[in-house]
């Protein structure tokens, strides 16, 4: 089912009609209320009147991270607090959070794309989902609950953590959908498996993940464990949370919502905009947003876009699973390396868990790379022979796939911390 | 005859080790051999210990990677040679020893075995009359 098809299944005619007045409309509002949207325009000459058309977004200037920290707390707001009805902010790892602002428009908004995405994954009113996602600040509990609500499900709006309770709450109350991070869901999966709880009591169906990259064995991991079918919803707060794209039964990327969203690839090195299909940074201008609207905002996420009607019937814009962001990407002494290739590789073995941690530090000069691999309790060897042998093996598959040699410690299951958020897969001891 | 082992996986960590021996300790669990075999970044801690099933659910339970592993217990005079003729056997029949550890007291000396072919050993050595021992026979000891 699609939940709005006039939207999501226009035809790319009516849909960059729609973007163009959307996006003429946005432009006067930042320039009308956004001094520094303004002065940017201002310094390249363009006066809001001269943006008619989506082709023109090409000619208008970025916003980056550092232009919303520049800003902090409400500078680029274009309306009076009065009429901000919630703020969300995301933890910055370094330095001042970032925060975001939404009118009552940009809630049901917001409500409106994840009923959007619920209903992409077949999810419906007769469904009841888990939101382990956190609850606060973070958009991901909020974001999800109302486009749940909005469908029509009835939602345990858990949030995250107490992993007993979610597991007496997902049985008793017969949840059919779970949302939350990844690997979060996998953590779920083993806990049921280790506290003995019957397969059968456990009624979910589909899972809602997002909010850090997860690969494609990650995901069948899951599936298997939770007897689900994951999909994969993506959004960031800068834009609007969770619900800007959204996979559909077909899984061949997420639709991106694209009325509201307009989406670009851009080289990140000469800000060029590049063709579908090939690999760049991907960039969002929200359209339709009041509160806080940001034109051409870099999100550091490297994927790919395709067009096309899918085979489930819409016509928005595909983008893949992405990378990585260039910010969770290492550069090892020269290397690029994303987290995401080597989960790739434990997954594909059998005897390892998707439990790992990157260390990079730089000895003599020299940056080296450590993977912590927790050995599997259901599935290991007393024999150091049959150990080191899956140590050298995911030793050689690391160096085939990323072109560096890393130290693989082979660790004790249930050593590296479980995330209940987001997890931190990285320990950069460099600097 | 074949008895259950003990082996635990160890992390590398300072301490873990007397974690081990205080939980078998608080759970009255007498270990009658042990081998800890290193590597740069972890150990295999090898046990043969009284009630191994009440060890392996205690130290499960504490968070320790711990599994049973099937090995042979044979006994031997106390004597030069007597390890080789044993060696001997198994080599004759082509078995190959994963790991051992030995021990001799008062004029006894014992060797654990593993080998992938576990069952073959005991009976290999049962056929040439060498004496294995049993889980009550260790408790004994």
């Amino acid at each position: 089912m699609i939940w709005n098809p006039q939207r999501e299944s226009a035809d790319r005619q009516q849909m960059q009609e729609m973007q163009g007045s959307a996006l003429q409309a946005m432009i006067r509002r930042i320039y009308n209320h956004v001094p520094f949207y303004r002065n940017r325009l201002m310094a390249l000459g363009i006066e809001p009147g001269d943006i008619t058309s989506v082709e023109q977004l090409k000619l208008l200037p970025f916003t980056t991270k550092a232009d919303l920290r520049d800003n902090y707390p409400f500078g680029l707001f274009t309306m009076p607090q009065s009429e901000v009805v919630r703020i969300h902010a995301s933890s910055g790892t370094t330095g001042k959070p970032t925060v975001v602002g939404y009118s009552r428009a940009d809630i049901e908004l917001w409500a409106e794309v994840v009923a959007r995405s619920l209903t992409m994954a077949g999810i419906h009113s007769g469904d009841t989902i888990q939101i382990a996602y956190g609850y606060g600040p973070f958009t991901g509990g909020l974001g999800l609950h109302y486009g749940a609500e909005k469908i029509g499900a009835t939602v345990i709006p858990i949030s995250t953590g107490n992993t007993k309770k979610q597991l007496q709450f997902m049985t008793d109350f017969r949840a059919s959908v779970l949302a939350c991070t990844p690997s979060y869901a996998a953590h779920l999966g083993e806990s049921i498996l280790k506290e003995g709880i019957a397969p059968e009591d456990v009624r979910l169906r589909i899972g809602v993940f997002g909010a850090e990259p997860w690969s494609g064995e990650m995901r069948r991991e899951i599936e298997k464990l939770l007897r689900i079918k994951a999909y994969d919803i993506y959004g960031l707060s800068e834009v609007i949370g969770p619900g800007v794209s959204m996979e559909c039964e077909c899984q061949c990327g997420n639709h991106v919502f694209e009325d509201h969203f307009i989406p670009e690839i851009i080289d990140p090195e000469t800000l060029e905009v590049l063709p579908d299909g090939e690999l760049g940074e991907l960039v969002f201008t929200t359209v339709s947003k009041e509160a806080m609207p940001l034109l051409r905002y870099r999100t550091r996420d490297l994927t790919r876009l395709h067009r096309g009607k899918c085979d489930c019937g819409r016509t928005l814009v595909r983008m893949e699973k992405c990378l990585g962001r260039t910010d969770d990407m290492l550069i090892i002494r020269g290397v690029n390396v994303f987290p995401s290739q080597v989960e790739s590789v434990l997954m594909e073995m059998a005897e390892t868990t998707p439990h790992y941690q990157l260390i990079v530090r730089r000895e003599n000069n020299l940056d080296t790379l450590e993977i912590r691999v927790e050995v599997d309790e259901q599935n290991w060897s007393d024999s150091i022979r049959e150990l080191e042998g899956i140590r050298r093996r995911i030793d050689h598959n690391i160096k085939s796939l990323l072109g560096i040699s890393a130290t693989i410690r082979l660790v004790e299951p249930y050593s590296i911390a479980r995330s209940e958020g987001k997890a931190q897969r990285i320990i950069d001891e460099r600097s | 005859m074949l008895i259950k082992q003990l082996s635990v996986f160890l992390e590398d960590r300072s301490g873990r080790l007397t974690e081990l021996t205080r939980i078998l300790a608080e759970n009255d669990v007498n270990i009658t051999a042990l081998s800890v075999a290193e590597t740069a970044d972890y150990g295999m801690v090898r046990m043969v210990v009284g009630r191994p099933e009440r060890a392996r659910a205690a130290l499960g339970e504490a968070g320790f990677t711990v599994g049973l592993t099937d090995v042979v217990c044979v006994k031997m005079p106390d004597k030069p040679g007597s390890l080789h003729q044993i060696l001997q056997i198994l080599t004759a029949e082509q078995i190959n020893v994963d790991y051992m550890y030995a021990f001799s007291n008062s004029n006894v000396a014992l060797a654990v075995i593993r080998s992938a072919d576990i069952s073959r050993v005991a009976d290999v050595l049962h056929q040439h009359q060498l004496e294995l021992l049993s889980e009550s026979d260790l408790y004994q000891l």
